[in-house]
C-alpha cells in the first residue's frame, strides 16, 4: 500500500494508508485506494464533473480521522430532537451517549459493503471507500415499520478541520418501512470535509423515505453519494436539501431493478454568495412498469454557482417506463450561474419519458400582479421565492421531516434576504 | 456505360430496397496518391493553383491536426479510421475547369439528371426530385453548384446573380477571383484548430461553395450546392463560406448522395456563415448520404462542422436539417449570437434506421443583448439505430434579456434502437430565460390502428405519423425541399415496422 | 376621481395611446369600447403602472394626485384595482395567503390595522359565497389550474375584498359563460356607491346589459373618438365601429 502516488489524491491516499483497517473493511478499502490511485480526483475534463472541480478538495488538507470509538468531547448543540430513534455523530465519532438507537456495528454489514458502487467511475464513493471507518447500519426486518430514525452529523470544530467519511448501510426487508431524516450541520468558517456514502437495498415492497438536510458550515466541503437498489414494488423516496458548504455535491444513483418499483427524487438547492452546489442524479430503469419522478429547484444569490445533472437511463427490458424530471432555477443575482444537464438515454420503445429545465429570474408578470394588488416589491419578490421553494418541499409526506425542511428553508431565506 | 450503371442500380435496388441514389458514375478520374502527408496537402494546393498564403494556412492546419486526438465523447461507435488508406483528391479528368455548362462532361450531366438535380439552366423548374416530368410555371429557379468528389463541376445562374452583385461560385474559383474576401473570412468562424475534423478539413479541403451577398441585396433565387461522392476509397472535404453583408438576405440549400459500397467513406466538411447587421441566412440541408446496408456494412461517416457568426445587430440565422443518410452523423450546426438582438434557430429531423448512428444537435452562444434562440429537434430511431440529440445553450453575463427555448422530441420504433437527449444549459445572466423540454415516446398502437382502419398500410401509417411528428421542422424547409424530405422520411423508415 | 388629460404612450417606440382625455367622476361607471388593437389594454396597464410602456405626454391624476408618479403597489394602496384580462398564475403561492398579504399591505400603507387570519377567513368566506366560489379555491395556488371563469371570479373576489375606489375591468367578460357573467356582474354592481368608480373595458355590449354604465366611450387608434350614454353601446352593437369612425 506504500507505492509512490503521483496524482492529485496523494493527500487522501496518505491518510488512507495510515488507517488501521479491520478485516471486514479490508476489501472495500483496497478497492477505494486502488480507484483513487488509478484515477485521482476528477478535474473538469471528466464529463461527470465538467461543472464541479474536485481538484480543490485535493488541494485542501484535512485532519486525521478519529480513532474508532473516541469519546469525551463536549456536548454540542444538536439541531433537532423530535423523540425519534436517533444516531448521533459528533466530529466524526459515533456518540452512544447522545444516541437513542443501539448502534449495530458496521462490521455486520460486511456482506452489503461495496455492492452498489462502481468505484472507478464514482470518485466520491471511492474516496469514502478508501477512508471510511464507521457509519450507520440499519437492517429493518420483513414487514416491520421502523418509523422515523434520525441520523445527525455535527462537526463542532473541537477536533479541527477533519475529514469525515462515514459509510451508512440500510437494508429494508420485504414490505418493511422506514423514514430516515439525515441532517448534516457544522461550524461556520471551518474547512472540513464530510463525505458520507449510503448503500441502500430495498427488498420487494419495501418503502424508504429518505430526507436529507445538508446545512454544513459555509467553508466546508460536502461530497455525498447515495446508492440505492430498488426491488419489485418497492419505493425509494429521496428529498435532499442542499444548502450548506463552500462546495457541495450530492450524487444519487438509484436502480429500479424489479417490476412496479418506484423512485421519487426531489430536492432544493439554496446557494448563497461564495457557494457551489451540485446535485447529480443517475436513475436506471432496469425493469418494466416502473415509475420515477424528479423535481429539483435551485435558488441562487450573490456570487454563486448551481449545478444540476440528471440522467434517466432506460434499459431494453424496462418497457412501460414512466419517467419524469423537472429542474428549475431562479437566478436572483447578476453574479450567479446555473448549469443544467438533464439527460435521457433510452433503449426501450414503449416508454413515456420527459424532462424539462428552466433557468431565469423571477417572472416580471408575476411580480407586477402582486404589486398591482398593493404588495411592495421586496415583499412580492420574497413571496415568489418562498412559493418556488414551498413547491419543492410540500410533497414530502412525513410531517416531522416536512417541518424540518420548511424550517431550514425559511431560515436560509430570512438570512439571504436580509 | 449507362446500361452498366443501370444494371448495377437495378440489382442493388432489389437487394437494398430504399436507397435509389446508390449508383456509380463511370468516368475517367484523376487521383492524388493514397494517404495523407504534407506532400498531399501541397499537391491539392498546387492542383488548385493556390496563392502561398493559403498553402501556408493549410500546412499550419495539417500540423495542428497531427497534434490532435479524434474526439470520443459522442455516442457513436466505429472502428478506428485509417487516415492513410484513402484518397484525398479525386476529380474527373478535365484539365481546365469547365467554363460553361456546355463544356461539362455529358456523363456528369447524366449523373445529375438521374439524381434529379437540374444543372441546365433552362431545365430548372421545380423540385429537387422529378424535374422535367412535371413542368410547373412561375416557380423560382434554383441556382446550383455541383460538387463531384473533390471538385465543383458546374455552377448555374452565375451571370444572372452577378447582376445583383451576388457572388456564387466554387470556393476554389473564389480563391482566384475574390482572394480578399476569402482571406478575410476563411477560418474566421471555424478556426483551423477548432476540432479534429475541422483541422483535417482545413488541411485538405478541395472544393465547396462560396457565396457573397452584397449590402441590402435580397438574393432573387434559392442557392444550392449538391454534393456527390462517387469515387471509391475517397474522402470528401468540402468547405462552404457564405457572407451576408448588411441588410442582405439569402436562402441556401444543400443536398448530398453517394454510391452504395461496402466500405465506409469519410465526409468531413466545414461550413462557415458570416452575418453582418440586419442580414438573414436560411441554411437548409437534406442529408442523404449512403447510410450503409441493413447489417451496417458501408455508408458515409458524416463528420461535419457548421457554424454561423451573427456578428451584426439584428442578424438572423436559421439552420434546418433533415438527416436521413450516413452510417454515422456527427454534426452540430451552431450559432454565435454576438450582435445585439440577433436570432439563431435550429430545426432538425434526424432518422436512424438499421445500424445508423447519429449524434447531432446545436450550440447557441448568447453574447449580445436580447439575443434569441429556438431549438426544435425531432429524433426518430428505428431498427438498431442510435439517435442522440446533444446541444449547448450558453448565456454570457452580457446577454441581458436573452431567451432560449428548446424542444427535443424522440420517437422510437421497435425495441432494438436507442434515443438519447443530452442538453447542456449554462446560464450566467440573471435576466436571461432558458426553457428546455424533452419527451420520448413511441407510435401508439391506437394511432396505427386508427390509420389502418381508415385503409392505410402499416408503413403508410408510420410514414404519416412520422411526418406529423416532424411537421414543425419540415415546415421550415423551402417548399420543394419539404416535399422531397417527406418522401425521404418514408423511404428511410422502410422495413422498420413489421 | 380619475382625470386623464392628453395621455400619450408607446411600446418599443410605437405609439399606442395618441392623446386620451377622459374624466371619471366619483360614483360613476364608464365603459370603454373599441376594436382590437385600439389601445384598451394599454390604457389599463398604463393606469396601473406596468413596466414596458413609455408615457410620452399628458397627465393622469387620481383624486388630485399624480398617478403616473406612483409605484404599482402605491396605486393599489391608493385604491386603483386592475382586474386582469389574463390573470397571472402564481404556483406555490396560496390564494388565501396572497389575498391576506395584499389586503394587509394596503391597510398598512393607509395606516389601518391589519386583519388577522381569523378575521380574514371570515371576510373571504362571505365574499366567496356571494360569488359562488368553492372554498377550496382559497387553498389552491393563485389562479393555478383555475378555469377561465374561475380566474375571472377570483379577480372579482379580490376586488370585493380590497374594496378599491377605482376598478379597471380589462375585458373581464371574455371567456365567461352566461352564468359566470351574471355572477361577476353582480359582484361589480354590489360595489356601486358614491365613492366607487369603474372603468369597464370591453369588446361587446353583452356585459353592459348587466353592468349598466353611466357613460360609454369609443376608443379607436389610441384616441377616444366618441362618447355618449348607454345607448351608444347599443348603436355600436347594431352598426359596428366603422360607422363611428366615419
Amino acid at each position: 500500500m506504500n507505492a509512490i502516488v503521483n496524482n492529485n489524491a496523494a493527500g487522501l491516499l496518505g491518510r488512507a494508508d495510515a488507517l488501521a483497517t479491520p478485516a471486514w473493511a479490508a476489501e472495500t478499502r483496497a478497492a477505494g485506494i486502488a480507484a483513487l490511485r488509478a484515477h485521482g480526483l476528477p478535474t473538469r475534463r471528466a464529463e461527470a464533473f465538467r461543472y464541479t472541480d474536485l481538484a480543490q478538495v485535493a488541494q485542501a488538507s484535512f485532519g486525521e480521522n478519529s480513532p474508532m470509538g473516541a469519546r469525551g468531547l463536549g456536548m454540542p448543540s444538536l439541531p433537532l430532537t423530535r423523540g425519534a430513534a436517533r444516531l448521533v455523530f459528533v466530529d466524526g465519532v459515533l456518540r452512544g451517549d447522545l444516541s437513542s438507537l443501539p448502534p449495530r456495528p458496521l462490521s455486520d454489514a460486511q456482506a452489503l459493503l461495496g455492492g452498489l458502487t462502481s468505484l472507478p467511475t464514482q470518485p466520491i464513493a471511492a474516496m469514502n471507500a478508501a477512508l471510511f471507518e464507521d457509519g450507520l447500519f440499519l437492517d429493518v426486518p420483513e414487514g416491520e415499520d421502523a418509523g422515523l430514525v434520525e441520523l445527525v452529523c455535527v462537526v463542532t470544530g473541537a477536533r479541527g478541520a477533519i475529514g469525515f467519511h462515514p459509510r451508512h448501510v440500510l437494508r429494508l426487508g420485504r414490505r418493511a418501512k422506514l423514514t430516515l431524516l439525515d441532517t448534516s450541520d457544522g461550524a461556520a468558517g471551518l474547512a472540513y470535509l464530510h463525505n458520507p456514502v449510503f448503500e441502500i437495498s430495498l427488498d420487494e415492497g419495501a418503502e424508504l423515505a429518505h430526507v436529507r438536510i445538508q446545512r454544513e458550515g459555509r467553508a466546508a466541503f460536502h461530497l455525498s453519494s447515495v446508492h440505492c437498489a430498488i426491488a419489485a414494488g418497492a419505493t425509494y423516496d429521496n428529498f435532499t436539501l442542499n444548502a450548506g458548504g463552500r462546495l457541495a455535491r450530492n450524487e444519487i444513483h438509484a436502480a429500479l431493478n424489479g417490476p412496479k418499483a418506484m423512485c421519487h427524487m426531489n430536492g432544493a438547492q439554496l446557494v448563497g454568495d461564495g457557494q457551489h452546489a451540485d446535485t447529480t442524479t443517475v436513475l436506471h430503469h432496469a425493469a418494466p412498469d416502473c415509475g420515477s419522478r424528479q423535481t429539483y429547484k435551485t435558488v441562487l444569490t450573490g456570487k454563486s454557482r448551481g449545478v444540476f445533472q440528471g440522467k434517466i437511463l432506460v434499459s431494453k427490458p424496462a418497457q412501460r417506463t414512466d419517467g419524469y424530471q423537472m429542474n428549475q432555477a431562479l437566478l436572483l443575482s447578476e453574479e450567479a450561474e446555473m448549469d443544467s444537464k438533464p439527460q435521457l438515454e433510452i433503449y426501450a420503445d414503449d416508454v413515456k419519458c420527459s424532462h424539462g429545465a428552466t433557468v431565469g429570474a423571477l417572472d416580471p408578470a408575476q411580480l407586477f400582479y402582486l404589486r398591482s394588488r398593493g404588495i411592495p416589491q421586496q415583499a412580492a419578490r420574497s413571496m415568489l421565492v418562498e412559493a418556488f421553494l414551498t413547491e419543492a418541499t410540500e410533497g414530502v409526506g412525513d410531517e416531522a421531516c416536512r417541518a424540518a425542511l420548511s424550517e431550514a428553508v425559511t431560515a436560509w431565506w430570512a438570512q439571504e434576504r436580509a | 456505360m449507362a446500361a452498366v450503371t443501370e444494371t448495377i442500380e437495378a440489382v442493388q435496388s432489389v437487394a437494398e430496397g430504399g436507397y435509389k441514389w446508390g449508383f456509380e458514375t463511370d468516368i475517367e478520374m484523376e487521383f492524388a496518391p493514397k494517404g495523407l502527408n504534407e506532400d498531399i496537402v501541397r499537391f491539392i494546393s498546387a492542383k488548385k493553383n493556390e496563392p502561398a498564403w493559403l498553402l501556408e494556412w493549410r500546412l499550419k492546419a495539417f500540423a495542428l491536426w497531427q497534434t490532435m486526438e479524434e474526439p470520443d465523447w459522442a455516442a457513436v461507435n466505429y472502428p478506428k479510421i485509417d487516415y492513410q488508406d484513402a484518397y484525398y483528391y479525386a476529380a474527373p479528368k478535365n484539365k481546365q475547369g469547365p467554363k460553361s455548362l456546355d463544356e461539362v462532361d455529358p456523363e456528369l450531366l447524366r449523373t445529375y439528371d438521374k439524381l434529379g438535380i437540374p444543372l441546365r439552366e433552362q431545365a430548372i423548374l421545380a423540385g429537387v426530385e422529378g424535374a422535367g416530368d412535371s413542368p410547373s410555371e412561375g416557380r423560382m429557379p434554383i441556382a446550383i453548384d455541383a460538387v463531384f468528389d473533390s471538385v465543383s463541376v458546374a455552377t448555374s445562374y452565375k451571370e444572372r446573380l452577378a447582376k445583383d452583385g451576388i457572388i456564387f461560385c466554387a470556393i476554389s474559383e473564389a480563391v482566384q477571383e475574390h482572394p480578399e474576401l476569402v482571406r478575410k473570412y476563411l477560418g474566421s468562424v471555424v478556426p483551423q484548430a477548432d476540432n479534429y475534423f475541422a483541422a483535417l478539413n482545413s488541411a485538405v479541403f478541395t472544393d465547396g461553395s462560396f457565396v457573397y451577398i452584397p449590402k441590402g441585396v435580397k438574393c432573387p433565387m434559392e442557392l444550392s450546392t449538391y454534393f456527390r461522392i462517387n469515387a471509391k476509397s475517397t474522402g470528401q472535404f468540402e468547405r462552404t463560406l457564405i457572407i451576408a453583408d448588411e441588410g442582405s438576405k439569402v436562402s441556401y440549400l444543400e443536398g448530398c448522395t453517394a454510391p452504395m459500397r461496402d466500405e465506409n467513406q469519410l465526409h468531413a466538411a466545414v461550413v462557415e456563415l458570416v452575418l453582418l447587421d440586419d442580414a438573414t441566412i436560411k441554411y437548409s440541408t437534406v442529408q442523404n448520404w449512403y447510410p450503409g446496408d441493413a447489417e451496417g456494412r458501408g455508408g458515409i461517416y458524416n463528420f461535419v462542422t457548421k457554424r454561423a457568426a451573427c456578428r451584426g445587430a439584428r442578424s438572423k440565422v436559421s439552420w434546418t436539417q433533415v438527416e436521413t443518410g450516413s452510417a454515422i452523423t456527427w454534426k452540430y450546426p451552431s450559432c454565435i449570437l454576438q450582435g445585439d438582438d440577433s436570432v439563431g434557430e435550429f430545426y432538425s429531423v434526424a432518422i436512424t434506421n438499421n445500424r445508423q448512428q447519429a449524434d447531432t444537435g446545436t450550440k447557441m452562444f448568447h453574447i449580445g443583448a436580447r439575443t434569441k434562440s429556438t431549438i426544435v429537434s425531432k429524433g426518430i430511431s428505428a431498427g438498431r439505430g442510435q439517435n442522440t440529440y446533444r446541444g449547448l445553450v450558453k448565456i454570457s453575463p452580457k446577454a441581458i434579456g436573452a431567451r432560449n427555448f428548446t424542444q427535443c422530441d424522440s420517437l422510437l420504433i421497435g425495441d432494438e434502437c436507442g434515443a438519447h437527449t443530452v442538453p447542456y444549459i449554462e446560464n450566467r445572466c440573471m435576466s436571461a430565460k432558458v426553457e428546455h423540454e424533452a419527451t420520448t415516446s413511441r407510435i401508439a398502437e391506437d394511432q396505427l390502428f386508427y390509420c389502418r382502419q381508415r385503409g392505410l398500410t402499416q408503413e403508410e401509417a408510420v410514414g404519416l405519423i412520422v411526418n406529423g411528428f416532424c411537421r414543425e421542422v419540415l415546415k421550415e424547409l423551402p417548399m420543394e425541399f419539404a416535399v422531397e424530405a417527406q418522401k425521404l422520411l418514408a423511404i428511410s423508415l422502410e422495413g422498420s415496422v413489421g | 376621481m380619475l382625470r386623464i388629460e392628453g395621455l400619450t404612450a408607446e411600446i418599443d417606440g410605437k405609439a399606442i395611446l395618441r392623446g386620451i382625455d377622459l374624466e371619471v367622476p366619483s360614483g360613476e361607471l364608464h365603459a370603454i369600447m373599441g376594436p382590437n388593437g385600439s389601445g384598451k389594454s394599454t390604457l389599463s396597464y398604463v393606469l396601473s403602472g406596468r413596466e414596458g410602456y413609455e408615457i410620452t405626454g399628458g397627465s393622469v391624476t387620481f383624486n388630485g394626485v399624480d398617478l403616473l408618479a406612483m409605484e404599482p403597489e402605491e396605486r393599489a394602496a391608493a385604491g386603483v384595482f386592475l382586474a386582469f384580462q389574463y390573470p397571472v398564475e402564481l404556483p406555490g403561492v396560496g390564494n388565501a395567503n396572497f389575498l391576506r398579504t395584499a389586503l394587509n399591505a394596503q391597510r398598512r400603507h393607509r395606516g389601518e390595522n391589519e386583519v388577522d387570519a381569523m378575521q380574514f377567513l371570515k371576510l373571504a368566506r362571505a365574499r366567496m359565497k356571494e360569488l359562488s366560489m368553492p372554498e377550496d379555491m382559497l387553498k389552491r395556488g393563485v389562479n393555478v389550474g383555475f378555469s377561465g371563469g374561475e380566474k375571472k371570479r377570483n379577480e372579482v373576489l379580490q376586488m370585493a375584498l380590497l374594496s378599491p375606489k377605482l376598478a379597471i375591468l380589462d375585458e373581464t367578460d371574455s371567456g365567461l359563460d352566461i352564468d359566470a357573467l351574471k355572477i361577476v356582474s353582480e359582484g361589480v354592481n354590489a360595489l356601486r356607491s358614491p365613492a366607487f368608480s369603474a372603468l369597464i373595458i370591453t369588446h361587446y355590449q353583452r356585459l353592459l346589459d348587466y353592468i349598466v354604465p353611466d357613460r360609454v366611450h369609443v376608443l379607436m387608434a389610441g384616441r377616444i373618438v366618441k362618447s355618449g350614454g348607454p345607448e351608444l353601446a347599443l348603436a355600436l352593437e347594431a352598426s359596428g365601429y366603422a360607422s363611428v369612425a366615419a
